[in-house]
């Protein structure tokens, strides 16, 4: 327990100071562009094509249902706020902590393992501005946007499904979705994402970067990256939301 | 500018351990300016620990290291950049960035660290490369390097922002014998062509002794032996001896 406390701190402390760090020059404006097109595009397909499959699930699930309490009109609209709202930000953070957040733990240990971290402090560039920095900001710029991705690939999805069942014109459907859907039930679940990606970029950057158990190291920090980071990505969601209902009370369904 | 002659790295009783075993154990040693000096020893004896201390890669947990006057245990940020500049490392591995090339891996601190133009960027890239023999692989990823060239590649960017002090950590290891040889050729030419001091650290006698001006012996994290090649061939210590004349 002490350990897991001891952990918390370090890895709070590795947050605070990368986030001071973001706001202080030099600014590593090209090496920020290239992570976030290592985070972001990169991630574009795994999370499309999930969030379509998703959408096609999820129809499939719930459709029996609210037909049958003659709701059938209202698949669209659950399909909408429900990846808005939660699945989208959720399962896009978590496939980013997956995908993203294994990469930058291996990376970045194999990095302390050949020593190329002591090369880069030993030309005397800051090794932390240029290595853990730039990931963090990345992984918080890309997520919202990946985010947004899975949520229009969801209704895709949904529409698909929905369209072999009734042949629903996709314009209904659109119009339908986005009936009484609000501004506060997409833009702050949207916004949550950024804390996901600052979990996600921390807390890998923190096992990769200071790891000290040479190979075998490259190994564990890209699982223990994965597995805490979607551990706080979920914990941190429940606090989220619970703040989203109380700045946005509106946006409680 | 050290002037020759001079001490430019100090080691004042200097210890240092990892999760509270002894690496170091109070480990005093002066190199002068354009001198090469040579640490010998056994596998963990700490020689590698001691040349991360040089550089502030490590910091000791007892003792000072001046580096051209300036502790360096007392310096961060800035004032330690400014001390590292005057370093040139040469890491075991070679330790070069493995997702850029050789031409990239050199022209990295000449980017980040001086007001050079591209082209004059270029030129001192292939200035480097050319006096390490590397000129046609610069293209080239680290992953496509043999051991020996990695080894030359990592030499040429501990060079290329002209060092005055030049630190190198096996620079024969996992090397054949007329690979190593080639790399103690390019180390001799850059002690006697450019005056730079260096710091070695070698199991290699043979090749130590080629570069070396003096010679410390270390073992179990002491100092057992600081000298010139004729006192330390004289030397009692039976380890020293061994060290010294294994060949």
């Amino acid at each position: 327990m002490i350990k897991w406390f001891q952990f918390i701190g370090e890895v709070t402390l590795f947050g605070i100071r990368a986030i001071g760090r973001s706001f202080s020059p030099p600014f590593e404006l090209q090496t920020i562009w290239n992570q976030i097109e290592e985070a972001g595009s990169r991630s574009l397909s795994l999370v499309a094509a999930s969030g379509f499959a998703l959408g096609v699930v999820m129809t499939l699930h719930t459709r029996s249902t609210l037909v049958m309490f003659g709701a059938g009109a209202m698949i669209p609209r659950v399909q909408s706020l429900a990846f808005f709202v939660e699945i989208g930000p959720l399962v896009a953070g978590l496939l980013v902590a997956g995908r993203v957040g294994a990469g930058i733990g291996a990376i970045l240990a194999n990095m302390r393992a050949t020593e190329q971290i002591d090369a880069i402090e030993a030309i005397s560039i800051d090794s932390f501005n240029i290595l853990v920095v730039p990931r963090i900001i990345a992984c918080v710029a890309a997520l919202p946007l990946l985010t947004v991705f899975m949520d229009f690939a969801g209704l895709l999805g949904g529409f698909c499904s929905e369209f072999a069942f009734s042949h629903l014109s996709l314009r209904l459907y659109v119009t339908r979705a986005f009936t009484d859907l609000q501004w506060s039930n997409f833009i702050p679940p949207m916004l949550k994402t950024t804390a996901f990606g600052f979990i996600i970029g921390t807390v890998s950057s923190f096992f990769g970067y200071t790891t000290n158990e040479g190979a075998a190291g490259v190994g564990r920090a890209a699982t223990n990256s994965v597995v805490v980071s979607s551990l706080l990505i979920i914990l941190a969601d429940v606090i989220l939301v619970k703040c989203i209902f109380l700045i946005f009370p509106e946006s409680a369904i | 500018m050290t002037n020759e002659g001079e001490p430019i790295i100090v080691l004042d009783h200097i210890s240092k351990s990892f999760a509270s075993k002894p690496v170091l154990q109070d480990v005093s040693l002066t190199v002068a300016a354009g001198e090469a000096l040579c640490i010998l020893g056994r596998s963990g004896t700490g020689k590698s620990v001691t040349l991360k201390l040089m550089i502030a890669l490590l910091l000791p947990d007892r003792g000072l290291i001046r580096i051209a006057g300036e502790n360096i245990t007392k310096l961060d940020g800035e004032q330690l950049s400014h001390v590292r500049r005057k370093i040139g490392f040469l890491f075991q591995s070679a330790a070069l960035f493995d997702s850029v090339t050789v031409y990239d891996n050199l022209a990295l601190p000449l980017h980040r660290l001086t007001a050079k133009s591209k082209k004059e960027i270029d030129e001192s890239v292939d200035f480097v490369l050319n006096e390490v023999g590397l000129i046609s692989d610069k293209n080239k990823m680290p992953v496509e390097l043999s051991g020996g060239m990695k080894k030359r590649a990592g030499l040429a960017r501990a060079l290329v922002l002209e060092p005055e002090i030049l630190l190198v950590d096996e620079p024969s290891s996992g090397l054949d014998r007329i690979t190593a040889s080639e790399i103690d050729d390019l180390l001799l030419e850059q002690k006697t062509k450019r005056k730079t001091t260096m710091v070695i650290v070698t199991h290699d006698a043979r090749g130590a002794r080629r570069i070396g001006d003096r010679f410390a012996v270390l073992d179990q994290g002491c100092l057992l032996a600081l000298g010139r090649a004729d006192e330390l061939d004289y030397h009692g210590n039976a380890i020293v001896q061994k060290l010294f004349e294994e060949s």
